[in-house]
């Protein structure tokens, strides 16, 4: 087709976890605007197979943006240069033709890689599981004026329930701190008259696994909002350092 | 008392740490910044000299002196510890990093900016701090003839200079003398340590300027981020007074501040003599 387009790529191929990895370049040839970027990475792949190579290793799931599987740090930027997208709605328009673009996994100590763009994740599983629910079955769902909860207390835990666990906020911010993906699941419980009774232990616990993991602390460059895309808001951290003073100062 | 210390340790209580000292840094700058604008008085220095002995000897100045050198060095040594922490938490860097397409430069060149100002710190109290509480100094007599109110052209103050072995003591009295038309008259004598002379000698030097200058550009740098990032460590936070914190921050912290701080040694450049 006339608007397909031909793409130099430079990516991150790394055996196994041991291995120490290194970029390499490929042609993507005869791309269509209209691919999204995980299936221009089939088209690749496809080529490689062809050719007897090892096809680039790529995590990846749902492919409509709520699964949070494909972390892909794209030419500089968490799932690419969009605003709100994963990379797997990350259209090949975005890019022009003879462009060279840069494809390298998260990059943390938290998140080893296991193999070319595939990173482990469980650091953040590890960090759920430390507080990330509520302990006691609250029942089915209760009449909706059973439990008054203010409309605002709902947006907000809904919008920070919208958290997939993608670990941009990881791969975008130069501590690498998880602190956006877990505020998120401390407003989320913290906001909502369920959540309220654990939620001093919930923050404190899920803070010392989330220290442990090995991310960093938080800088407050914002870089996380700003690549998250499910737009998780930095207020929610703030809410944490608040939740988490008061649980280690005030109180027994 | 131990969770205390867990809560201190933690990556959040290390951003307390962090977020307290530095406000407590803004205000002292802010207060320095303040009691440094006498420099720009065209009074022979006599009242910054004063303000100057006044900081040094008022008990309850010289206790928060001592407690802003201690925050200086904790803000500094949890820094750094921060900074080290953070960089192991991402022990391979990106090959094609865009950051600022999604955060501010100041906002992460925070470590950066602070060696720079800490640099600065040593070397401007390893100057102006040390020699005035310990190297002898050149004071300046200012002779003051009250009681009566100056007519024009009759020579109102009147400075001489003491020699640094001379000088032991600030002192202020009172004399009394004949005055130029011959009648008795009294005088105030105010005696100090010259250390606005030092001041307007040391920035004689264009090099030394240019360093406080670039100082004050890592000031503004680092507390456009800081000042508001402290509040945002402490959780206050809402879409009434972020604005407000973030504009008032920027307007007085990152502007006002260093740019009349940097005014000063520029003053004495270009102006003074």
């Amino acid at each position: 087709m006339s608007g397909n387009m031909n793409l130099t790529l430079k990516v991150w191929r790394q055996k196994n976890a041991s291995d120490t990895g290194r970029i390499e370049t490929y042609p993507a040839k005869n791309i269509s605007p209209d691919m999204s970027f995980l299936e221009m990475l089939d088209v690749v792949n496809e080529d490689l197979i062809k050719e007897g190579k090892d096809p680039i290793a790529f995590d990846h799931d749902c492919r409509e943006g709520i699964c949070g599987m494909c972390s892909m740090y794209i030419n500089g930027r968490a799932h690419g240069p969009n605003k709100g997208v994963t990379a797997c709605q990350l259209h090949m328009r975005s890019f022009k033709n003879g462009d060279t673009i840069i494809i390298e996994p998260w990059r943390a100590a938290a998140f080893p890689v296991l193999r070319d763009l595939i990173v482990d994740r469980t650091a953040l599983e590890k960090i759920q599981q430390a507080g990330g629910f509520v302990s006691v079955n609250t029942g089915s769902a209760p009449d909706a004026n059973a439990i008054p909860v203010p409309k605002w207390n709902a947006d907000e835990a809904f919008n920070a329930a919208a958290c997939i666990g993608c670990g941009a906020c990881v791969a975008a911010c130069k501590n690498s701190s998880a602190m956006l993906f877990m505020s998120a699941k401390v407003s989320q419980y913290a906001l909502l008259p369920q959540g309220k009774a654990e939620a001093k232990m919930r923050v404190t616990n899920m803070l010392k696994v989330h220290d442990e993991q090995g991310f960093g602390a938080c800088t407050n460059t914002e870089a996380c909002e700003a690549e998250c895309p499910k737009g998780i808001s930095v207020s929610n951290i703030a809410r944490m350092n608040r939740e988490y003073a008061a649980a280690m100062l005030a109180g027994e | 008392m131990s969770k205390f210390f867990e809560f201190l340790n933690s990556s959040v209580g290390r951003k307390w740490l962090m977020a307290f000292t530095g406000l407590f840094l803004c205000l002292f700058v802010l207060v320095h910044m303040s009691g440094n604008l006498q420099l720009f008085k065209n009074d022979g220095g006599k009242a910054f000299n004063q303000y100057a002995v006044f900081m040094t000897t008022f008990p309850l100045i010289k206790v928060v002196s001592y407690v802003n050198y201690l925050l200086i060095l904790v803000h500094a040594l949890n820094g750094f510890y921060l900074v080290n922490k953070n960089r192991q938490a991402r022990p391979v860097k990106y090959a094609g990093a865009k950051s600022d397409a999604s955060a501010s430069w100041s906002s992460r060149n925070m470590g950066l900016l602070g060696t720079v100002l800490l640099v600065f710190i040593v070397i401007h109290m390893g100057h102006f701090w040390r020699e005035f509480h310990f190297v002898p100094m050149e004071a300046k007599q200012y002779i003051t003839k009250i009681g009566e109110i100056p007519t024009e052209g009759t020579p109102f103050d009147t400075v001489i200079t003491i020699q640094a072995k001379d000088f032991k003591e600030p002192r202020h009295y009172t004399i009394n003398q004949q005055d130029m038309s011959g009648r008795m008259a009294t005088y105030e004598v105010v005696e100090l340590k010259d250390l606005y002379g030092e001041v307007a000698e040391a920035f004689k030097s264009p090099l030394y300027v240019a360093f406080y200058v670039l100082a004050m550009i890592a000031l503004s740098y680092h507390l456009a981020h800081g000042f508001q990032s402290a509040f945002q460590t402490f959780g206050i936070r809402s879409k009434t007074y972020a604005p407000i914190i973030k504009g008032l921050g920027n307007l007085l912290f990152a502007i006002i501040i260093p740019a009349l701080f940097a005014a000063m040694p520029l003053y004495f450049l270009f102006i003074k003599h």
